[in-house]
């Protein structure tokens, strides 16, 4: 017990050492002005990426359901937290603050949803429960775009028809436009804010797999009835787990509303696309494995913007890649194989077992 | 009188989901994958018929029939190369996400080949169609056409599983893969032949779709494939009879949701029936409900 | 565990080969920079790959014609032009990336963003930047909010508002029913306008309907209301290819209307395959259509076929404009490329109030301060398979 406690201490140490080691060295880097633009445009996505990998990692590794409706939970928690900072940039003018406040916002809001969706979505299974969760995802993606909000001498207007029926004094404020959705969000996002953040992200997570409640949880995924029989709480560990990467993913999506100015529900940001996307992430890193989905949300942000020099076979190259990729990490085949021709990478302790066990982290749960 | 032609209307669009879901749910059914892939390849089977129709000036006819081969020999390439070898993998999800893969790929070499121009496609079905209560109520007949195909092929299929030796052979790997292969059934033979007829049915849902819609660009096919995945589900993934319901339904139930409660929020309403009737019932209108064992 | 570490480290290799390229690629081009301030570097950003490349991939060709015979002419102020342009799926977060790619190429003006929303996120960057931004196309008021962006095309304000004045002044109609598309800010923003507009002239819109990008197949809905509510004639402001299938799905309903729409619709009889027949009788207001009869389009239009073997739409005229914008102002400005970004663009927020294009996308264009263009729109009809003059 000693021994397996000291691993998994080692093992987070490493992957908080890697986040705070890849922020010094871009931190160094920008000061002596060695970083391209693109790179430093890119840090705050990095950390928005990976934040929504590991949150969703709870779910499909550690809670075993598929949930393809993630990026709902972004948009809740960009839209939220985007009208909050609107609403009071001028009355809170200390950005840090103004910030803090809306990631508490954001956070609450999509938690909020997560239990809202979660109590019906957790009664299915399999299949049935990922398209369950892709259809809630495109509902609010389709919600948030017939919102129009405004604000004048009067108070605030609502309306769900369009900008007209607001019926604004003309000083008025439009604060939501529909599917123009928010325009003109303080840029308060930093990539100090974000490395903050995805910390904050891997230590609630570790931290919850590793308690009574995350072993409650696993134990549910490796065989529901007997842990039911054994008197755990189904419902409230699969909720728990649920609504806490919902909450996580609130918070990337406020930081995903801050570091733009504008912020529109479309497929591409807050869709099913956005969702699958953010699932690659996490399969491709190993399902379970915190630290590769970190690694996996990073590389494969990087990669599209690395492959720029290709301009038109950008894409296709991208698509190629990934084929690739998963196929090299998850065939069974290829595992043998590199068992085989890669067997110096590997320590004399771990040895036969592996095959089946693979690159499955469910298997492992670390 | 409106109700009845937003009822036609309905029937139009769900006869083109009901088409598209059958080539999900067959092969969700048999290979047990969602098959993301599906709906691009519906986009090459149209561009594939169109090339031949406008470039090379072939009958109709004849340009479905090579799209049906072209998109057979796409699906069984697919399933070989990028399916599997994953069939044994650690988890499920790593086919779904090489689906994916499968799916951007499609897109982009469509973006290459084609360019990204939207083109309007001819139709195949040259009857105009049905005219009723003194021209008040039009039945296109592409509608007709699609309904009638969607029917036959439904029946074909059921046929097909039920009483050929093929048929019964993907019945058993469904059910169970290792029992099958203890059998004496040749379980990747079977599965690529399920892709083959898959395939081959994405090929006529997409000539289909493109003359009852006639636009068509690279990302025609995306949209409604994902559609008629909720439809699949909708009536019973796996189930071929349960398909043809989920996608008429779903059809019907956009339509009318559009013209009574509002054009903007179809999409949510059509999503939030889908929640209710899973809710209600697990696994879809027509899905078995498969006992849960220790 | 071992399995883990081999992903693991296959994918941090992946990483590290990826950071050395970014840092190879990040040296080159301040490398690039310095060797090459003999040229100007002219970035373009839209989609090129996603569902709206078609307008990406127009402003990338039009615009690259443009340089190209400026170049063979002997480029502004004597100096060749190098252009590169960076795809954005459409996508405000990857546009900022886009910009970011460009800039460190060393990119000193910028012809973008395409589409309006993502132009509005990277006009926040070029402002703090104040680098010297012209768009073709994006629409949205507040894409060129800042004193350093420009556009060459109408805002959706001022569409909306000009067709609803276009369509009472002429009386073509007092009952007006509108399809739109909810999810798009180009086409959302001319609707409102277009309905404030059309109660302060009296016209009555008795049919709003709206479709989304998720569900823009079947229209038979909106076709369905607009022809119950009694119009006279139905609105489009949307793109060309929804509205060819509009136009379609018309004709098979038996549904025989004026069809009225803005500088989307253009680009109609262009749909490789579309029935132009179904397409006469519409009106549109666009400054721009491909086989207008005065040289300067005919030889824009032929160059154009003749360079990418299809023709041209609305978008790769407004690019093509854009260019040309971009040369008169900085001769006006008598720029060279060694000066800084910043410096360029104060030179050319003056002197793009100072000039007048005679361009494919309106004659006597003119800017003020705000960076609208002011130029004349042009109401035509398609009549026998082209665009009349009204």
């Amino acid at each position: 017990m000693l021994k397996n406690m000291k691993k998994t201490t080692k093992s987070n140490l490493i992957t908080y050492g890697m986040v705070i080691a890849a922020f010094i060295i871009v931190q160094i880097l920008t000061a002596t002005g060695n970083i391209s633009s693109l790179l430093e445009g890119l840090m705050v996505p990095l950390c928005i990426y990976s934040i929504l990998a590991v949150s969703l990692n709870l779910v499909v590794g550690f809670l075993g359901e598929l949930s393809l409706g993630h990026a709902g939970f972004m948009c809740v928690g960009a839209f939220t937290s985007a009208f909050f900072s609107k609403c009071v940039q001028d009355t809170i003018t200390v950005a840090p603050l103004r910030f803090f406040l809306a990631l508490l916002v954001g956070a609450a809001a999509a938690a909020v949803f997560g239990i809202i969706i979660g109590i019906p979505v957790l009664r299915l299974k399999g299949d049935y429960l990922a398209i369950v969760t892709l259809a809630f995802g495109e509902i609010i993606k389709n919600l948030v775009n017939v919102v129009w909000i405004g604000r004048d001498s009067n108070g605030f207007h609502f309306s769900m028809k369009d900008v007209m029926s607001l019926n604004m004094e003309t000083d008025g404020q439009v604060i939501v436009n529909g599917p123009q959705g928010i325009t003109g969000t303080p840029q308060d996002a930093t990539f100090l804010a974000g490395i903050l953040l995805v910390l904050v992200t891997l230590f609630i997570v570790t931290n919850l797999v590793h308690s009574r409640d995350g072993r409650a949880i696993m134990a549910i995924r490796d065989n529901r009835i007997a842990a039911e029989s054994v008197g755990i709480n189904v419902t409230k560990y699969k909720l728990m787990a649920f609504t806490i990467s919902a909450a996580l993913a609130g918070l990337a999506g406020v930081l995903y509303a801050h570091n733009l100015s504008t912020l529109t529900a479309t497929t591409n940001n807050f869709g099913y696309n956005q969702s699958i996307m953010i699932l690659v992430f996490v399969v491709l890193g190993g399902i379970g494995n915190i630290r590769g989905s970190v690694i996996a949300a990073v590389v494969l942000t990087l990669l599209p913007e690395l492959l720029r020099g290709l301009s038109d076979y950008r894409m296709l190259i991208y698509a190629i890649v990934l084929i690739v990729m998963m196929l090299f990490n998850w065939a069974p085949k290829s595992i043998e194989w590199r068992e085989k021709h890669l067997a110096f990478l590997k320590k004399k302790k771990n040895s036969p077992s592996a095959a089946s066990a693979g690159a499955d982290g469910r298997k492992e749960a670390r | 009188m409106s109700f009845i032609s937003y009822l036609i209307n309905g029937l139009s669009l769900g006869s083109v989901y009901a088409i598209i879901a059958l080539g999900y749910t067959m092969v969700y059914g048999i290979a047990k994958m969602l098959n993301f892939a599906h709906g691009d390849v519906i986009m090459i089977g149209a561009y594939v018929a169109l090339t031949c129709m406008t470039s090379a000036g072939l009958p109709p006819l004849v340009s479905v029939l090579i799209a049906v081969v072209a998109c057979t020999v796409l699906g069984v390439l697919i399933e070989r190369i990028a399916y599997k070898p994953l069939r044994n993998a650690a988890s499920p999800l790593a086919v779904l996400i090489t689906a994916i893969g499968v799916s951007y790929l499609l897109q982009n070499v469509a973006l290459l080949i084609f360019g990204a121009n939207n083109q309007s496609f001819q139709s195949v079905v040259s009857w105009a169609g049905l005219s009723l209560a003194g021209g008040a109520l039009n039945i296109t007949g592409e509608t007709i056409v699609t309904i009638v195909v969607c029917v036959i092929i439904m029946v074909g299929l059921m046929l097909f599983i039920r009483k050929s030796k093929a048929g019964q052979a993907m019945r058993a790997v469904s059910e169970d893969k290792g029992a099958a292969q203890l059998m004496g059934i040749n379980v990747n033979g079977t599965i690529a032949l399920t892709f083959a007829i898959g395939s081959a049915l994405a090929a006529v849902a997409g000539v289909l779709l493109c003359s009852a819609y006639p636009s068509l660009s690279p990302y025609t096919g995306a949209m409604p494939g994902i559609k008629a995945f909720v439809a699949a589900v909708f009536g019973g993934i796996g189930s071929i009879p349960g398909a043809f319901i989920g996608g008429i339904l779903l059809g019907v139930i956009e339509i009318l949701a559009r013209a009574y409660i509002s054009s903007q929020m179809a999409d949510a309403i059509v999503f939030a029936v889908l929640i209710i009737v899973l809710l209600v019932k697990p696994t879809g209108i027509l899905g078995k409900n498969v006992q849960e064992k220790v | 565990m071992k399995m883990k570490r081999v992903a693991s480290l296959m994918l941090a290799s992946v990483l590290a080969v990826g950071s050395l390229a970014a840092c190879g690629n990040d040296s080159g081009s301040e490398g690039g920079e310095s060797a090459s301030s003999d040229t100007f570097k002219i970035g373009g950003i839209g989609p090129t790959t996603g569902d709206a490349a078609a307008y990406g991939i127009a402003v990338q060709n039009g615009a690259q014609l443009a340089v190209d015979e400026i170049n063979a002419d002997g480029g502004i102020n004597g100096k060749q032009i190098e252009f590169k342009f960076e795809d954005d799926q459409n996508d405000s977060e990857k546009s900022v990336n886009a910009y970011n790619t460009l800039k460190d190429w060393g990119m000193q003006m910028l012809v973008g963003t395409v589409t309006s929303t993502p132009c509005t996120a990277v006009v926040e960057e070029t402002h703090k930047d104040n680098m010297y931004q012209l768009t073709p196309s994006a629409t949205a008021v507040e894409s060129i909010q800042y004193d350093n962006a420009f556009r060459i095309c109408f805002s959706d304000p001022s569409q909306g508002t000009a067709s609803a004045d276009y369509i009472a002044d002429n009386g073509l109609a007092t009952k007006v029913a509108v399809i739109y598309n909810s999810s798009d800010v180009y086409s959302s923003g001319i609707y409102q306008n277009f309905a404030t507009e059309a109660q302060a002239k009296g016209l009555e819109v008795v049919a709003a309907e709206a479709f989304t990008a998720d569900s823009k197949t079947d229209f038979s809905v909106q076709l369905q209301k607009a022809k119950d509510s009694g119009a006279e004639l139905v609105f489009l402001p949307i793109y060309y290819q929804e509205a060819s299938l509009i136009l379609t799905q018309a004709d098979r309903m038996g549904f025989d209307t004026t069809f009225f729409g803005c500088d989307g619709l253009d680009g109609i009889l262009d749909v490789e395959g579309f029935d132009t027949s179904l397409a006469e009788g519409v009106m549109l207001l666009t400054p721009f259509t491909a086989d207008a009869q005065d040289e300067k389009t005919q030889t824009f239009v032929k160059a154009y076929e003749e360079a990418f073997e299809i023709a041209p739409i609305q978008f790769a005229a407004d690019a093509y404009d854009c260019i040309y914008a971009i040369k008169a102002a900085a001769e006006q400005a008598e720029i060279t490329p060694d000066m800084s970004v910043s410096d360029l663009c104060d030179a050319m927020k003056t002197a793009m109030t100072e000039i007048t294009i005679d361009g494919l996308t309106g004659s006597g264009i003119t800017w003020d301060e705000s960076g609208e263009p002011s130029k004349e729109a042009k109401a035509v009809i398609i009549s026998n398979g082209t665009y009349e003059a009204m």
